[in-house]
């Protein structure tokens, strides 16, 4: 029966068009338009702050290596390193046992929701809100900034763990547990093998994070090239502010390469 | 054999869902020594059974005592005491993949050993010499380091069994232990399981659900229908008439 | 039958890693160990400090509560919407922008080397710089408000989104491409009917997870300038009024759940 036969509203369509994307891709750009008109977002404004960072980045070039600044630069990334070390060592040590205290398919369900409870609320707030508060709390310096990023990697890495621990295969588990073990080696016989290998990445991705985050804690008072960074930018001083940008960059990349590293050697 | 390894079910009663019992009062005396095989189609309890026995599923009422004790009433350390006790070998093998052969004979020790050794896998090594021992027993005498999720599906049962054996049971189950398996390696599997135990005079107690494999190695075999012991004697004793009522159904039977 | 008696039979020692391998990973425990060791000692940590800490804490708390509502239709509101605004304009803008360098990066999109090298290179840098830093340069360039705040947070969204989409892009089966390619398509067609159904599900999922993401940002962005909720903050923290910072905070927790609600439901609908 060939489609000429067929009445018109019968013919079959080959590709209907697909509505509900292209009302949510026009919602999209309509949104847009007026988002930025809200923010006051101007070609104008645009085009002037084009101006403006041409000459900026004129400043910032080349960047600058008096003895002075490098001194600075240097200690300033040094301690910066020193949080992100620390910080995610004890990240990773206190994220493993908190991760699985919150898997609700290994231990009972008022503990697995406390835990949750924890690693949420150290979920919620931005490392930087975080360094404020402990500044508050212990005083100015890398001691605040460790405990922000500590917080951090915690939300990070736990709510991970969490996650492979519910998702591994609990037959194997059981089995271990048929035995007679003891929870722990339980833990470390049946349940670690199995989530270990994601739990290395994730450590990786959080040391890479940490690098990233050590740098900003000092904008508000946690130690670190940070409280530096702030001040080049309110002196004006920046092609200083492009030094330290690309030592920052500098490290990052060299973390990362480190991370690899560390990958596959415990693979 | 100066110790009394037989295992005595009572009024053994399992719900999943209430008003649904799964198991109705099954009462069951093993003798300390041989093969059980229980037999009967899919659902009618046969797992559920056998897992009550180490708690892996726990019973809604009921006894089961084992040296001394009712299994059904322990809990926590004397549960796991007792666990130790017992070895399973399961229908999917069940061992943990991303761990070589000989660790996970090694996890047979777990119940045995403190936590630090685990962590340290610095085992004792009268254990280290029987896990070697015990993989040339089952055949796998080379494959010490290899991972387990490399081996094919007869040889990861040969470590489960292997696994079992370490911990120097008194009692060994094995849950559908040939289900996964093609019938030749089905048949070695038995062989192995019966000959092994048979020379460490520990009783077994199989749920299979091939009826040939079963008369071929039991020494005794129940037959469960619908929750309840239907058939319990020798293999020579099994007829068509018990299969019939076990299974239900004609066609199956020549 | 007795068993053959275990201890009799010659000993055969059982091996977890290799020699080398069990080097390698003591020289890292040892590494570690070293790095630990050198940064607890250079830390300074103020002992009169730590001392008065339970106390600064509760002082905190007490000085947060009761929380000043009042304060919320006044300022807080339209700091609110106008954080959601930057992040979620950012957001769009982001993906545009990381769209186009994830095809540059893509090996099998884009086969020059260059290319590939110059769109790594935009990708390292713009996630390494924070959105905060990010922030400061384009404060200093516009002048502080939402526009920085969205620049910053468009910026540096470029480098993971982009990053996660050309491996999205990698991934691809070379199947169906080598089929339109075969049949004659040109490289527009191919990129749309070839790629894109491929890429797509994980193209959503990476902005919908941007998008949760940027909204924490951008709550924070105003510290240094950038607009909404983070220049609320800062005003409260230079007045040290900890009970409208209080109602900053309470305001961006709430934000964060109900993002966290939203980005579920989107993922459960569209992906």
């Amino acid at each position: 029966m060939s489609d000429a036969t067929l009445p018109a509203r019968a013919r079959r369509v080959a590709f209907p068009p697909n509505w509900p994307a292209r009302i949510a891709l026009v919602a999209l750009a309509l949104y847009a338009g007026y988002a930025a008109t809200i923010l006051d977002i101007t070609w104008a404004r645009f085009v002037a702050g084009f101006g403006h960072g041409a000459r900026f980045i004129a400043r910032m070039f080349p960047p600058s290596v008096a003895p002075d600044k490098l001194e600075l630069l240097y200690s300033g990334m040094l301690e910066s390193l020193q949080i992100a070390i620390i910080a995610t060592v004890v990240g990773v040590l206190i994220a493993l046992p908190l991760g699985l205290a919150a898997a609700r398919n290994l231990v009972p369900l008022p503990l697995a929701w406390a835990a949750r409870a924890l690693i949420a609320l150290f979920r919620t707030f931005h490392p930087v809100i975080v360094a404020i508060l402990f500044v508050k709390a212990v005083g100015f310096g890398a001691l605040a900034g460790m405990l922000a990023l500590i917080v951090a990697s915690l939300g990070f890495l736990s709510k991970l763990v969490a996650e492979a621990v519910e998702e591994m295969s609990m037959p194997q588990v059981e089995a271990v547990r048929a035995t007679g073990a003891p929870f722990l080696s339980l833990v470390i016989m049946g349940v670690l093998p199995q989530v270990m290998a994601r739990f290395i990445g994730f450590s990786a991705y959080q040391l890479d994070s940490n690098l990233r985050n050590s740098a900003l804690v000092g904008l508000v008072g946690g130690g670190g090239i940070g409280a530096t960074l702030f001040t080049a930018f309110q002196r004006f001083d920046y092609d200083f502010v492009l030094t330290i940008v690309l030592a920052i960059i500098a490290v990052v990349m060299v973390g990362e390469v480190l991370s690899g590293f560390m990958r596959r050697l415990f693979q | 054999m100066d110790v009394d390894r037989s295992l005595v079910i009572r009024n053994l009663r399992k719900e999943y869902r209430s008003g649904q019992p799964v198991l109705k009062d099954v009462s069951l005396a093993v003798e300390g020594r041989g093969m059980t095989a229980i037999i009967g189609p899919s659902g009618t309890g046969k797992s559920t059974l056998i897992r009550c026995i180490n708690r892996l599923v726990d019973p809604t009422a009921g006894e089961i005592l084992f040296r001394g004790q009712d299994l059904a009433r322990l809990g926590g350390r004397a549960l796991r005491v007792a666990r130790r006790r017992i070895g399973m070998v399961f229908q999917e093998y069940n061992l943990v993949e991303r761990l070589s052969v000989i660790e996970n004979l090694l996890c047979g020790r777990l119940g045995y050993v403190p936590v630090w050794r685990a962590w340290l896998r610095r085992f004792p090594s009268a254990d280290i010499d029987r896990a070697f021992h015990l993989l040339d027993a089952v055949g796998l005498g080379d494959f010490a380091t290899a991972r387990a999720d490399r081996l094919s599906g007869g040889q990861r049962q040969r470590v489960g069994i292997a696994r079992a054996l370490m911990q120097e049971p008194d009692l060994l189950l094995a849950d559908e232990p040939t289900s996964s398996l093609d019938p030749k390696t089905s048949v070695e599997i038995m062989e192995l399981i019966a000959r092994r135990a048979g020379e460490r005079d520990i009783p077994v107690i199989v749920n299979i659900h091939n009826v040939e494999l079963a008369r071929r190695f039991a020494d005794r075999i129940v037959g469960m229908s619908k929750g309840e012991v239907v058939f319990d004697g020798p293999p020579q004793a099994l007829e068509q008439a018990h299969l019939l009522q076990i299974y239900g159904g004609e066609g199956w039977l020549e | 039958m007795s068993v053959a008696d275990p201890a009799l039979a010659p000993r055969r020692r059982w091996q977890r890693f290799t020699p080398a391998e069990r080097a390698m990973r003591s020289a890292f425990y040892l590494l570690v160990l070293i790095a630990i060791a050198w940064s607890l000692r250079s830390i300074e940590v103020i002992p009169e400090f730590l001392y008065d800490a339970p106390q600064q804490t509760v002082d905190l708390f007490a000085r947060m509560w009761p929380i000043d509502w009042a304060w919320y239709p006044k300022v807080v509101h339209a700091a609110l919407l106008e954080t959601l605004h930057t992040a979620t304009l950012g957001t769009i803008l982001a993906v545009a922008l990381a769209s186009l360098t994830a095809l540059m990066v893509a090996r099998n999109i884009t086969r020059s080397v260059v290319l590939n090298t110059i769109g790594r290179f935009i990708l390292v840098a713009t996630r390494s710089v924070h959105a905060m830093i990010w922030a400061l340069f384009f404060v200093a360039v516009f002048g502080p408000g939402a526009l920085a705040g969205t620049m910053a947070i468009a910026v540096h969204s470029i480098g993971f989104t982009g990053k996660l989409l050309s491996e999205a892009i990698e991934e691809a089966k070379a199947g169906p491409i080598e089929a339109l390619t075969a049949a004659g398509a040109p490289p527009l067609a191919i990129l749309l009917k070839g790629y894109w159904p491929q890429v797509k599900p994980a193209f959503l999922s990476i902005a919908v997870f941007r998008w949760d993401i940027n909204v924490r940002e951008s709550a924070v962005l105003g510290l240094v300038g950038g607009g909404g909720l983070g220049m609320a903050l800062d005003t409260a923290l230079s007045n040290l009024y900890w009970d409208q910072a209080g109602l900053v905070l309470f305001v961006i927790f709430a934000v964060v759940i109900v993002t966290e609600i939203v980005t579920a439901w989107l993922r459960s609908r569209i992906i």
